[in-house]
């Protein structure tokens, strides 16, 4: 049930509510996903994922058909989902992508 | 075909290693520089830096001197430190394997205990190398799974390819160890229901409640900052990839480090300490959880990775799986496998999975992995303690 969704956007699983790009989608492209046009705002890197659909805050995220975490906002279809979005059930996801925005030197 | 050296337990290794092992950090540098002459011809440097007594750690040296690949032994003491290396010399000269016991202090110091190592090593390889191998079987095998610098990619391809080749090994009986119970939160309850025995999958279960317990009091999953960077975004997004590298075989059963498996199947390893929580992360970096696979008894190690590690081991070979096609074209020189060009239509889990199944046959034919070609001995040995498994944790005779 991946109908009318760019090639390079993965369903792992038919519950899921994200894809899984499998090559990086450059900012500004125009994408089809699940039948409707989707501009990227950002580069969607390789191994990223992307609402397949709405997602409501508070909602659980599927992929490989399992709960992966809650969405901490609403998340609008078409929209990159990761940890601004996104949060473990388990343990809080440690990450450097506010410090690489501070502090880096674009590497 | 394979084939082996057959060591007086009857097990086969598919390397004829020489340890030195260290017995306190400060017998590292001798014991590396013992080994400096010989690192291209097989000899490894292993050790523990800790002054304090450790019975996970004294049984971890135990296992790996006494491991397959390995063929003697040297050990480097200080004079002063708390381990019992008698008790390690002894077991090592048990075991069948020539073994001698260096004491910098009585020796003499850096020079003389230097000189001693070297002579001990070149008299040993001369003996090891005029070995004469054995047909070795596949049910003989031994492998461990680790994945380390993972992305969104590692689930999707190099995971799952491992579990193909995990379920090829399986069939053709050798034993197989899938581990981290830390990177399976969230899978306890699917892979519960693959346990050979309900009470199995109760150990299994309470596995990884006691993972979560840990890392929930030390504040952070077994979860790196670059997995975040590779689009993976949390522990049990992270745990559902890592777990397909078990495959789809039955899991016959659950063992701790330095456990070896009594037979073939699929077995899971905890690696988290028991008790309450102390001496810090469960394993502080991918080479612990290598260093606890190989001293359960694995010939060669499937290590999958996205962001791109190159790491290596001392005593058992490293296939590194590359799941991510992009760091595939940046780190080819450290890759032994392309499984992300499954995500560029060029391949399947199957074939994937086959290819690495014939890897690793090869490894005992001859060939050898990229890491193993490029010098990578990585080591690590920390503090941890554990109970004994339970008498359901492996399957009855």
């Amino acid at each position: 049930m991946n109908g009318d969704t760019d090639r390079r956007l993965l369903l792992l699983d038919a519950a899921d509510n994200v894809l899984i790009a499998t090559a990086r989608i450059r900012a500004e492209e125009t994408i089809m996903v699940a039948g409707n046009p989707v501009v990227l705002a950002a580069d969607l890197p390789i191994g990223h994922k992307l609402a397949r659909r709405a997602i409501s805050s508070g909602e659980k995220v599927f992929k490989y058909g399992a709960p992966i975490g809650s969405a901490t906002e609403d998340i609008g279809a078409g929209a990159h989902v990761h940890v601004h979005n996104l949060k473990s059930d388990y343990t809080p996801t440690y990450h450097l992508e506010d410090e690489r925005a501070k502090h880096g030197s674009g590497t | 075909m394979m084939q082996g050296y057959l060591r007086a337990d009857g097990r086969k290794g598919i390397r004829n290693t020489i340890v030195v092992g260290y017995l306190v950090e400060c017998a590292h540098h001798v014991a590396r520089e013992i080994a400096l002459p010989f690192r291209d011809s097989g000899v490894h440097v292993i050790g523990f830096p800790g002054c304090y007594p450790n019975s996970y750690a004294e049984q971890m040296m135990q296992r790996l001197c006494t491991h397959p690949n390995v063929g003697a032994v040297l050990l480097v003491s200080l004079g002063c430190e708390s381990f019992n290396k008698y008790r390690l010399e002894q077991t090592v000269r048990e075991s069948g394997r020539p073994v001698k016991t260096i004491v910098i202090q009585a020796t003499g110091g850096t020079r003389k205990s230097i000189a001693e190592g070297n002579a001990f090593i070149a008299e040993q390889r001369a003996v090891l190398d005029a070995m004469e191998p054995v047909p070795m079987a596949v049910h003989e095998l031994v492998i461990g799974t680790v994945c380390g610098g993972s992305d969104g990619t590692s689930g999707i391809t190099g995971n799952p390819a491992a579990g193909r080749a995990f379920d090829m090994l399986v069939d053709d009986g050798a034993a197989c160890i899938f581990e981290e119970t830390g990177e399976l939160i969230g899978c306890e309850h699917i892979m519960a229901a693959r346990a050979v025995t309900p009470e199995l999958g109760e150990v299994l279960e309470e596995s990884v409640a006691k993972a979560a317990r840990y890392y929930a009091t030390l504040g952070y999953g077994s979860f790196a900052a670059g997995n975040a960077e590779g689009g993976l975004t949390t522990i049990e997004e992270k745990s559902m990839g890592a777990y397909a590298k078990s495959g789809a075989s039955p899991i016959s059963g659950l063992i701790k480090p330095g456990d070896i498996p009594p037979r073939g199947g699929l077995y899971l390893l905890d690696v988290v300490p028991d008790g309450e929580v102390r001496w810090g992360f469960p394993n502080i970096n991918d080479n612990a959880e290598i260093a606890e696979l190989i001293a359960c008894g694995s010939h060669a190690i499937l290590f999958v990775t996205g962001r791109g590690s190159v790491v290596g081991s001392a005593i058992s070979p490293v296939i590194k799986i590359c799941a991510n096609p992009d760091t595939f074209r940046r780190m080819a020189d450290d890759m032994d496998v392309d499984a992300g060009r499954i995500l560029e239509g060029d391949g399947t889990l199957d074939e994937v999975g086959r290819e690495i199944r014939d890897l690793v046959l090869d490894l005992g034919a001859g060939g050898k992995t990229k890491s193993e070609d490029l010098g990578h001995q990585e080591f690590i040995l920390t503090y941890k303690s554990f109970e004994p498994i339970g008498p359901s944790c492996l399957p009855a005779a």
